[in-house]
């Protein structure tokens, strides 16, 4: 894949806060991101940084190998942006906002209808905006972000307050978008959003990212050993589970999280609690979620992270920027 | 800069004002109150055969300016002298005061109001330039204030005409001062102000902000311009065209240093100074 976005060590401060600190992320054309972080992580930073409407401290910043402070005009007009709050003009109508659009980016007149079509609100055009639900709102916040068939997305949590029907739908949009050949980055806090949809996952923290890679591949990385469910009809039974060779954990949620150090000794374990009589209710090889995942690395992260001075002190990758500690 | 994308914002803000009671009500009664109410009253009570006594005082104005001056004033009598300069003169100031007005209030929202309702986001991230936006927020800002002055300005001449023609020998009015004065003045005038105003609405953290600093650069130009009319007593046409001229200096000036004092930053409230 042809580089798209690529972010090498990028800073920007305000104040005394750093937004974002020694970013390195590199987003392959045609590809689906996901800027995955708690709030203040940096993810919206991030974003106004690709569209050069802020200026980074240091770094360098290439979309589609175009600067985007020297050659903003050309790298905003293929980018289609969703704020985090929608940002249209509540006073006037949902067709009025996506006509001022469509003559700011040179969008053809009938691309107006067909996105607002896309996007299930064509209905509502000749409404004002300020009538219109949060789920109305973000949905012509996306019609509008792809009036002009651009072809990088950055969506800065897009389902922010919006009910699961709601949060769904635009999902399933932006799966569509993101199918069509469009680089998509989303930012959002939300993990169960990222699942399905992105090719990589970024986990941010205090401005920098933490790790990246394909879902699968991060599970690989941070969630090596296999967790398996199991329950039984007297659970007390299954306390002997602990015991066995191979076994690395339990825990109790709902049933019993038992860790073990490779899926291939599950049948001799099932085996054995079947001698022992105990009658097993239920045996589910847990799939590795985003959840589980992001928490499982902020954990591993954390516990490897050296304090801040010992941090000045890590070497630099080729590319100039510090190698975050942790698993590889 | 590409004047269709300047156009496209301007259209933008003027669509949203146009389309808001709340704010063109207001803007019709102060152009009503200048324009219309005030001369109407004040001309109707110099032109009563009853207000004697105020003629003579305004005669008595009149004698003691310098030579020149007084021959500029029209009529035959006292009181089509003491209603002509009234006309020309005292009003004159008006001019200014209900541009400013209107227009500062929309200039003062330029910017810190779009970030308020997170629109500045949206042009941030858009393909238009910091000029084309600026412009286009100054065209916003101005015409509206302008054209309240242009429709009054015609309201202003009927009224002059009626009120005070008969007594000064005919229609008389707009002179040549008045229309190098809404031409020539006015436009640089409001300019000067915008230019400003939109550079601070850029700077402040609210609108309510943005409003008193609006109160404060309009302050000095209404006073400016008060000063300047009374120059168009002693020569209407020469004082229009010099004062216009020092305006115009002053609001390209004025234009081209404030665009450079808005930024992208600025747009999304995170630049220096917010």
């Amino acid at each position: 894949m042809t580089t798209g976005i690529q972010l090498d060590g990028v800073s920007r401060k305000f104040g005394q806060i750093r937004a974002v600190d020694d970013l390195t992320i590199d987003v392959p054309q045609g590809s689906v991101a996901v800027l995955l972080g708690p709030n203040g992580a940096g993810k919206t930073t991030t974003v106004r940084l690709i569209t050069g409407s802020l200026r980074p401290d240091a770094g360098s910043i290439r979309v589609f190998g175009l600067d985007p402070i020297a050659d903003g005009q050309a790298v905003r007009q293929r980018c289609g942006v969703v704020p985090p709050k929608p940002a249209l003009y509540d006073r006037l109508t949902g067709r009025n906002n996506l006509e001022y659009a469509a003559m700011i980016w040179d969008a053809p007149p009938e691309a107006i209808d067909e996105a607002a079509a896309r996007f299930a609100i064509d209905d509502a055009l000749h409404l004002k905006v300020a009538g219109y639900s949060t789920g109305m709102r973000t949905r012509l916040a996306l019609a509008r972000a792809v009036l002009h068939d651009p072809d990088i997305l950055l969506l800065d949590e897009p389902t922010a307050g919006l009910d699961p029907e709601s949060a769904r739908a635009v999902l399933d949009l932006i799966r569509e978008l993101a199918g069509s050949g469009r680089t998509v980055i989303m930012a959002t806090h939300l993990l169960h959003e990222a699942e399905g949809i992105a090719d990589q996952v970024i986990l941010m923290g205090a401005g920098s990212a933490r790790a990246a890679g394909h879902p699968l591949e991060l599970a690989a990385r941070y969630m090596k050993d296999p967790v398996v469910i199991i329950d039984a009809e007297n659970r007390d039974s299954l306390k002997t589970l602990e015991s066995r060779d191979g076994v690395l954990g339990t825990s109790w949620n709902g049933a019993l999280h038992m860790t073990i150090e490779s899926i291939e000794i599950l049948p001799e374990l099932v085996a054995g609690l079947v001698n022992d009589g105990v009658r097993l209710t239920r045996i589910e090889p847990m799939a590795a979620t985003l959840e589980h995942l992001y928490f499982e690395m902020q954990r591993q992260l954390t516990e490897a992270a050296p304090p801040p001075e010992v941090a000045q002190q890590l070497p630099r990758n080729p590319k100039g920027s510090r190698t975050p500690p942790g698993p590889q | 800069m590409r004047w269709g994308k300047v156009w496209t914002v301007a259209r933008i803000d003027l669509h949203r004002l146009f389309i808001s009671k709340d704010y063109w009500v207001p803007m019709v009664i102060l152009g009503g109150i200048f324009f219309v109410f005030i001369p109407w009253v004040l001309l109707g009570v110099v032109t009563r055969p009853q207000s004697i006594n105020i003629v003579q005082q305004i005669g008595e104005v009149l004698t003691s300016l310098p030579g020149a001056a007084g021959d500029v004033v029209q009529g035959e009598t006292a009181q089509g002298r003491a209603a002509y300069s009234m006309a020309v003169f005292l009003l004159a100031p008006v001019a200014i005061v209900v541009p400013l007005t209107i227009s500062s209030a929309v200039g003062a929202q330029a910017i810190v109001g779009e970030r308020e309702r997170g629109i500045g986001e949206f042009l941030a991230h858009s393909p238009l330039t910091i000029k084309e936006i600026y412009a286009g927020k100054l065209i916003a800002s101005a015409l509206p204030g302008y054209a309240a002055t242009l429709g009054g300005f015609t309201v202003y001449a009927f009224i002059v005409n009626f009120r005070a023609g008969p007594v000064v020998g005919g229609w008389f009015f707009p002179t040549a001062g008045w229309w190098l004065l809404i031409f020539w003045v006015v436009p640089p005038f409001l300019l000067v102000a915008l230019a400003i105003i939109v550079r601070l609405s850029a700077r402040v953290q609210s609108t309510a902000a943005a409003q008193q600093a609006a109160s404060l650069i309009s302050l000095p130009i209404i006073m400016a311009s008060y000063v300047a009319s009374s120059g168009f007593v002693l020569n209407p046409t020469l004082a229009a065209a010099i004062v216009g001229s020092i305006a115009w200096v002053l609001a390209i000036w004025g234009i081209a240093s404030g665009a450079r004092a808005i930024n992208r930053e600025r747009l999304l409230g995170v630049g220096s100074g917010n």
